[in-house]
This record gives C-alpha cells, sequence and structure tokens, in this order.
C-alpha cells in the first residue's frame, strides 16, 4: 500500500553523526539516507550498537548531526532556531524511548497529560484525555498510580500513551516492545500500526523483536552506519 | 511571626494540593499553571529527596540566623552601658571612644549644657571603677553609677526586688542582678546586705534588672552626690552629661549645638552605641573572632544550600530531558527551576528561623547568652538565600540549556 509517490514526512539526506575527538572518535552514522512516508509504519533494526537510536535522535531534532539534511513534514530541521525546533517537535512528534523515562512523582495519568499540559491545554482537559488514551492501552484501572507502582511493561503503556496523547503526525519508538510479553507487545503495535495507517500520520519503529516484524510496512536495516537494505513487508492476513 | 512561619511551612504541601484540585475542576487554567504544577509535583513527590533539600536549606538557615545572632547580641551587650540608662544625649570629652572610657568633664559642664538653646534637661553622671569588698572579705570589681538624686535620671526601667527609691537613703546602692549574680548570689548578695566600697559602708537597698554588658562588671548605682563619698578624691568626679533635647526640636540639631557652643563631644544614644559598638569591634578580638566564625557559618551555610540544590536539578536532569523532547522550552524549563528553587528555599528559610529562633528562646532565655535576632539579620539572610537559589538554579538552567536531550533515548 505504500508506492513512493506519497509524500514523505522524513526525508534525511547524507547523514553523518560521529562522537568524541581526535584518536577516540567514532562515526556512528555514516551518510544516511532514509524516507518515511505518510501512512506507513517503518522498522528500523540492526545489530546492537549500530547506531539506531543515534539515528532516531537526529530525526527528533535532540542531537546535532556534523553532516546532512533532515526535513520533518516539509521542514528542514537545521534551517530551525532551537526554541522552534523544540516546540515543533511537542507539537508534531512523539516518543516512545528504550527507556520510560516517567516522572517519578507524577501518575501516570499525569504522565500521559505532560506532553499537552506542555502544550498549554488546562490541566482538567489534558486528564481527562490522558485517561482516555490510558484506556486504549489497557490501564484504564491505573490511571492514578505512581510509576514504582507498575510493572515494567505497564510503565511501558504508560509511555506508549504518553507519545500517543497529543496525537503526533511523527511517532518515533526505540524498542517499544522490549519491556512487554507477547500479547501486549501485540496489543501495542497494533495501536501504533493503526497510527501508521493514517494517511497523514506514519510511525518509525526500532526492534530487534522477529514476532511484531509483520505490523511494519517496510523494514530498514541499519549496519555500520548506512541502511544496507530496505524491503517492502509482504501483508497477507492482515490488510 | 515565627509561628506564622511554621504554620505555612507545614500547610503548604496539603495547600498546594488543594489548590491542585481547584485547578483541575477549572478547565478554563491555561498552561502556565500547570507546568507549574509538574515543577511543584516533582519538588515534592519525592519526600525522601524533598526533605533532604530542606534538611540542607534548614540547616544553613539556621546556622547563619544563629550565629548572627549571637554576633549582634554581644555587640548589643557592648552597647549595654549606653542603653541601660536610656537617655537621649550623652555629653562627654571630645576625644572619647567609648562609653567605658570615662574622660571626666569639669563641674561647670553640666550648666553650659543646661544653657544650650533646645536642651531640655541636662544631669550629671558619675561612671567609674571601684573595688567592693564584701563582709566574706572577698574584693569585686564593680562599675559605680551615680545617678543624680533630684530625678534619678538614667536609673533602670524594671527592678527586680525593694525600691529604687530608696537609693537616697543613707549609704544606700541598688544593684544590678549581673552584680549579685558575680558576686556569689542571692545568698550572698541580696537586699539588706552591707558592703563597703572605698572603707565607706554600702547598704543593698533594691536588686534592678539591666542588659548584661560586655563586660560583664557589675553594676552598683548610687547617687552623683554620694558617689563623690565613695570615689577617691580626684580633681573632677564629672563623667558624662545626660541630656534631652526639647520635644519638636531635632535630636540631631541640638547635639550639634552642644558641639559647637559648649566645645564639648555630644552623641545621641545611638551614634554613641554605635561608637562603642564600632571600638570593640575594631579593638577588642570579637571583630576578626566572631566575625570569621560567622562568615565561615555564612559560606559554609550558603554552600551547602546551593550545593544541595544543585545537586537536586542534576539527579532531575534527565527528567527534564525528557519534558524538554518533548516540547518543553528552555524558558519553561528554566521557570519550573525557579520555582522549585524558591519554593524550597522559601520553606527552609521558613523552618531555619523557627529552629534557630526556639534555639535562642532556650538558651538566651534570662539574658545569659548573647542573641539578638534582628530583622535586619533576618532580611539579610533572606536576600542571600534567595540569591543562592537564584545562583545555583541559574546553575542547573545552563547545565540544562546545553543539555542534549538525546539522554533521554539512552
Ligand atoms: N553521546 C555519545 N557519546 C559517545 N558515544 C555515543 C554516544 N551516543 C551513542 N554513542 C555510541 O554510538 C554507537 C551507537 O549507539 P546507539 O545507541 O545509536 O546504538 P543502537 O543501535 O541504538 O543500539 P541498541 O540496539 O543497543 O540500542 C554506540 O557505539 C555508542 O557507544
Ligand atoms: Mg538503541
Amino acid at each position: 500500500m505504500n508506492d513512493n509517490s506519497q509524500p514523505a514526512a522524513v526525508r534525511a539526506r547524507g547523514i553523518v553523526k560521529s562522537f568524541g575527538s581526535g584518536d577516540t572518535q567514532i562515526t556512528v552514522l555514516k551518510g544516511i539516507d532514509l524516507d518515511i512516508y505518510l501512512g506507513e509504519l517503518l522498522l528500523l533494526v540492526g545489530e546492537s550498537g549500530g547506531g539506531k537510536t543515534t539515528l532516531l535522535s537526529a530525526i527528533a531534532g535532540i542531537l546535532d548531526i556534523n553532516e546532512g539534511n533532515i526535513d520533518v513534514l516539509g521542514v528542514p530541521l537545521s534551517a530551525l532556531p532551537a526554541n522552534k525546533r523544540t516546540r515543533f517537535r511537542g507539537q508534531t512528534m512523539g516518543f516512545i524511548y528504550q527507556q520510560f523515562n516517567l516522572l517519578p512523582a507524577l501518575t501516570a495519568a499525569e504522565n500521559v497529560a505532560v506532553p499537552l499540559l506542555i502544550q498549554k491545554v488546562g490541566r482538567a482537559e489534558a486528564l481527562r484525555r490522558a485517561r482516555v488514551m490510558l484506556n486504549r492501552v489497557g490501564l484504564a484501572d491505573r490511571t492514578e498510580f505512581l510509576p514504582k507502582n507498575l510493572s515494567g511493561g505497564q510503565q511501558q503503556r504508560v509511555a506508549i500513551a504518553r507519545a500517543l496523547v497529543n496525537e503526533p503526525r511523527l511517532l518515533i519508538c526505540d524498542e517499544p516492545t522490549a519491556a512487554l510479553d507477547g500479547p501486549n507487545g501485540q496489543k501495542i503495535m497494533e495501536l501504533l500500526r493503526e497510527v501508521g495507517r493514517s494517511p497523514d500520520r506514519c510511525v518509525i519503529v526500532v526492534t530487534h523483536d522477529s514476532r511484531i516484524f509483520h505490523f511494519g510496512d517496510r523494514m530498514a536495516n541499519l549496519t555500520d552506519g548506512r541502511i544496507v537494505n530496505i524491503e517492502q513487508i509482504s501483508q497477507e492476513g492482515t490488510a | 511571626m515565627i509561628g506564622a512561619y511554621f504554620f505555612i511551612t507545614m500547610i503548604r504541601y496539603d495547600c498546594f494540593s488543594s489548590i491542585g484540585l481547584e485547578f483541575s475542576t477549572s478547565s478554563s487554567r491555561v498552561g502556565d499553571h500547570t507546568v507549574n504544577y509538574v515543577a511543584l509535583k516533582m519538588l515534592f513527590g519525592d519526600r525522601a529527596k524533598y526533605l533532604m533539600l530542606l534538611c540542607g536549606l534548614t540547616f544553613a538557615v539556621m546556622l547563619i540566623v544563629q550565629q548572627g545572632s549571637i554576633f549582634w547580641g554581644l555587640m548589643m551587650w557592648s552597647q549595654a552601658s549606653i542603653t541601660n540608662l536610656n537617655v537621649p544625649i550623652w555629653v562627654t570629652d571630645p576625644g572619647i571612644a567609648q562609653v567605658d572610657e570615662v574622660k571626666p568633664l569639669a563641674d561647670t559642664a553640666v550648666d553650659r549644657v543646661r544653657s544650650v538653646d533646645g536642651v531640655e534637661w541636662a544631669v550629671p553622671l558619675y561612671k567609674g571603677l571601684l573595688r567592693a569588698r564584701l563582709a566574706t572579705g572577698e574584693y569585686h570589681q564593680i562599675t559605680l553609677t551615680g545617678l543624680e538624686s533630684a530625678t534619678l535620671i538614667g536609673r533602670p526601667a524594671e527592678v527586680l526586688e525593694g525600691r529604687f527609691e530608696d537609693i537616697l537613703q543613707p549609704d544606700a546602692v541598688v544593684l544590678d542582678q549581673w552584680a549579685v549574680e558575680r558576686m556569689g548570689g542571692p545568698t550572698v548578695v541580696r537586699v539588706g546586705t552591707i558592703f563597703e566600697l572605698n572603707d565607706k559602708l554600702a547598704r543593698v537597698v533594691a536588686i534592678a534588672k539591666t542588659q548584661k554588658s560586655f563586660t560583664n562588671i557589675p553594676v552598683v548605682y548610687t547617687t552623683y552626690e554620694r558617689a563623690m563619698r565613695y570615689v577617691p578624691h580626684e580633681r573632677r568626679i564629672l563623667s558624662y552629661v545626660l541630656a534631652k533635647h526639647k520635644d519638636g526640636v531635632p535630636v540631631e540639631d541640638v547635639v550639634q549645638r552642644i558641639r559647637t557652643q559648649t566645645g564639648l563631644g555630644a552623641f545621641t544614644q545611638e551614634d554613641f552605641g554605635f561608637k562603642t559598638y564600632m571600638w570593640v569591634l575594631v579593638n577588642t578580638g570579637i571583630g576578626i573572632n566572631f566575625g570569621t566564625t560567622i562568615l565561615l557559618g555564612f559560606i559554609v551555610g550558603m554552600a551547602i544550600a546551593g550545593q544541595t540544590f544543585y545537586l537536586f536539578t542534576i539527579e532531575n536532569l534527565r527528567q527534564f530531558g525528557a519534558l524538554k523532547a518533548m516540547g518543553a522550552s528552555s524558558f519553561t524549563l528554566s521557570r519550573m527551576i525557579l520555582l522549585q528553587a524558591f519554593t524550597v528555599g522559601l520553606t527552609g528559610y521558613g523552618i531555619g528561623i523557627g529552629f534557630a529562633t526556639v534555639f535562642g528562646f532556650l538558651t538566651a532565655r534570662g539574658g545569659n547568652l548573647p542573641f539578638a535576632e534582628t530583622w535586619q539579620l533576618l532580611l539579610l539572610v533572606l536576600v542571600a538565600l534567595l540569591a543562592i537559589c537564584l545562583v545555583s538554579a541559574s546553575v542547573s538552567i545552563i547545565k540544562l540549556a546545553r543539555l542534549e536531550p538525546a539522554i533521554v533515548f539512552r
């Protein structure tokens, strides 16, 4: 269902990123070209330490790159001043991190409401929408729990609800199912695919988990700092 | 006032939660408040960390206020010989350095001061060191204070035992409570006790309450006329002329007039106190010794306060990074950090002052330890603390501005 005539939500060209300097310098991204289209769920796979998280950070505009250009929804990130980039990120992107990064002092519902609060949505409204979203990830009965009183999988689902709550057009997920068991992982991926299928949204998911490969539309393989292969995933039985 | 501090501090958390509830019921509230809410929850949410932070700040404030109050109290003691007499104008030799250094004047000085325009009254005062010999044979150095008998101007405001007016009886003297203490306590010295001043009889008729003085030399009150009998014959025995300005005439003007018309040194009570105080600061070890202690206390206290808060934000850096990744601007994050800093800073200030006051109240009760918690000191500590909070918050803010929110992905 994804032909490349659709507009690219993310257009990355010639991304180079190194860490450190001098003898200890390592180049993690060695010239990445990648397009992510609206209406798709792109899987990003590759060896551990290969630079997947680094690439996600670059696309999110929270990590400065050495070379290359990244356009998100037609906006060149590097052209935006820092504060505008921050606002742009808050308005258009949602994140699911490898580590959940929930605020330990806030309840599940409050955590989910944070992106809305940052966007100056009133607190009552933000909390209402947060509870709706928690309901969708199956945590309706845990909305007032603190993160420390939730299991790892439940925390991950709170983080997912938080990423989805402001209906971001670009959803960036770093191993969203790593902490989840099979059925819960499947449920989350269904949710993410639903997001990816909306015509004006897209999802990029980093994963090692072959059980969820079939949720993707395409799969990109990042090896040794380069995208070595992008393959279309057959969608029999799901479409 | 202190009670109020405690109260506010204690109710703050609950108060904040209930305000929070109100916020959540009025949906028209906009984001400004809601991010503040997140900031405060981050602060209060981890009770253990918050209490640690609060303890650090409270300790710092307590240390500074306590040390400062003792220092100030000592300085008050240095002026006790002046404040205990409580008269508006002191006239003496122009070259005088401080109150306990007496430079006698000619007897005519009293009349010369009286003749100055704007002077309501002027009376003589004798003040000098003498040795008292108790019935036990013990000697004690005392300050003999001779008040003009007609008015008894300069008498202590509070009398603990006996009647001060009885000082007019033959051989009568009044002691202050420190004299009783220094000379062996109420079993040795009390109303009715007879001792010798320069081989002449003195009979205690009353015990007065005074502010403890710096040197802690007992004060013996007598009349000016009788003081002349006690002291060995000297050419001049007039130590000071005490005076008051007429109502409606500024005291500074009268002081100036006394100076120019009589050529004597004249000071307001405050100026003379300050002069004495500065003399003690400069000429005794107190300025240096206590000053360094207090300065150290101040620096240590402020360092603790700054360090604790800085650590707090560093520990929260990852959380702030997550907020930044979710689109919180640096401005928003700065505001959150400042809110946290000032909230915990003011709370620590309140509790710290509370503790310091309780300490002062318990130890300085009865006037045995110097302790003067003045509003100037409290204001100074407040300003310093807010400055420290501001500085440490700023350091955190700068660190945060440089922070790559990418840390949240790792
Ligand atoms: N801030 C940094 N400073 C130095 N090196 C870094 C930094 N961030 C990442 N790296 C290095 O870049 C490389 C790629 O890291 P990255 O986290 O992108 O890998 P990854 O593909 O996400 O791995 P994993 O699957 O284990 O999460 C690693 O060798 C890592 O050590
Ligand atoms: Mg990674």
